[in-house]
């Protein structure tokens, strides 16, 4: 029987296939294999490059990512809280805020030192209207500026929000549910640090969680 | 069967342009065209999955059959974009990180899989490559262009950010043409984009008419001549 008529058979399409499905899948854990570590590396570095932001130079000199802990909140979701130290002194902590926006969630970073002041927020993923809603981001206004150095005091809690509703942070022309979103993740940021002030630099390191 | 592969290219990048006579992977087209290098930088990542692909399967079609010719040709693309994805996360992270999210919206690109069933299945390694070179030329330049014009009525720039994707020498491509310019927010959102593409094929239809007609006018002196 030669390879023409091998081929009409019924049962060499299903073997094809297998052997097409066998080498795909050896081909991506291969790729998988050999792009791991340099995967992990690279966003160790992006992660090490935003907490600098979100923290003032010189603050802390210890390396953050080794000294990660992990919380549940009241919703049940896990944050992930980057601990910042001088020698043996906490400085501050860093974790992750989201809330939704007009398209999807906000997620912001954030820094707050140990009495509860904002040191540091910048938007790091969104998907908010191009030149609306983005000027949330540090590279197009300073904006997110505006939370540095406040607190849950500071101003109290009825002021915590844009300008529209009675708040004293601004909104944008034509775009005010963006930043009420940021500002609803920072009030709640401050909301889990003071809810959790007591454990967040006494708890042991652990490996940080993959998101 | 010999080759012509003055016809390949030609067919790549204008007769049977992807974007512009085909009318395929509108997805990828629409989404990333908000600028110039956005557009680049997408055209340059399809063109080497296409001319990956194309090689590829040019070089199994001896053993696959009709039957089962699409999902091998799938499966087969789908491989082809994860490992371009995860090495381009692993070795250019930055470039990964401006056009992450599109690299995946590769797969779903009709083009690739028309240019496998249209060309590669029925044709030499070399031939499907040099297929998949020219058609992949022909999308970046449309790419190129839909994202430039969009870029420089939706934010008066040109080239913004090529610096980021082909390093700093290349700085001096990106232009602000108009300077303080507040922006057109609709070019740079999905109608924009398919506003410019509606021009362009237009004007692309103008052109070939004009020729065909003068194509004609020249064979009916040339008739009466004789």
């Amino acid at each position: 029987m030669n390879f023409e008529q091998l081929r009409e058979k019924i049962g060499y399409h299903s073997v094809l296939l297998g052997v097409i499905g066998l080498a795909t899948s050896a081909a991506l854990a291969l790729a998988n294999h050999s792009t791991l570590d340099s995967i992990r590396a690279a966003e160790a570095k992006d992660l090490q490059d935003s907490l600098k932001q979100v923290l003032p130079d010189g603050l802390a000199d210890n390396d953050l990512l080794k000294d990660a802990t992990e919380f549940t909140k009241d919703d049940g979701s896990k944050v992930t809280v980057y601990r910042a130290r001088l020698g043996s002194d906490p400085k501050g902590a860093v974790f992750k805020v989201a809330s939704r926006g007009y398209a999807g969630d906000v997620v912001a970073l954030m820094g707050v030192d140990v009495k509860g002041r904002i040191l540091g927020v910048r938007v790091i993923k969104h998907q908010e209207t191009p030149g609306l809603g983005d000027k949330i981001e540090i590279a197009k206004g300073t904006w997110i500026t505006a939370f540095d150095g406040k607190s849950l005091a500071e101003p109290d809690t009825a002021h915590w929000g844009v300008k529209k509703d009675g708040g004293i942070f601004d909104q944008f022309a034509g775009a005010t549910i963006t930043p009420r979103a940021v500002v609803k993740a920072v009030k709640g940021g401050l909301d889990f640090y003071a809810a959790h002030k007591d454990e967040i630099f006494t708890k042991p390191a652990q490996l940080a969680a993959k998101e | 069967m010999t080759t012509n592969y003055r016809e390949i290219a030609a067919n790549g990048l204008w007769d049977q342009n992807v974007v512009f006579a085909q009318v395929l992977g509108l997805c990828p087209t629409m989404a990333v065209t908000t600028s110039g290098t956005n557009g680049l930088g997408m055209g340059l990542a399809t063109m080497a999955v296409l001319i990956a692909s194309n090689i590829i399967i040019s070089s199994v079609r001896m053993f696959v059959t009709a039957q089962v010719r699409i999902p091998v040709y799938i499966v087969l693309i789908a491989t082809l974009v994860t490992i371009v994805d995860l090495v381009m996360n692993a070795f250019m992270h930055d470039l990964y990180k401006v056009l992450g999210m599109f690299i995946a919206l590769i797969v779903v690109n009709c083009a690739v899989l028309g240019r496998a069933e249209a060309f590669a299945a029925r044709n030499t390694v070399v031939a499907s490559a040099a297929d998949g070179l020219f058609m992949g030329l022909g999308f970046t330049l449309a790419l190129v262009v839909i994202g430039l014009i969009r870029e420089l009525i939706g934010t008066g720039t040109l080239f913004s950010q090529a610096s980021l994707l082909l390093g700093p020498a290349f700085s001096f491509l990106e232009i602000t043409i108009l300077p303080g310019y507040g922006g057109t927010l609709l070019m740079i959102l999905p109608p924009g984009g398919f506003a410019v593409l509606g021009l362009l094929l237009a004007g692309r239809q103008y052109m070939e008419r004009r020729r065909a007609q003068q194509a004609e006018a020249a064979n009916t002196s040339a008739l009466a001549a004789a």
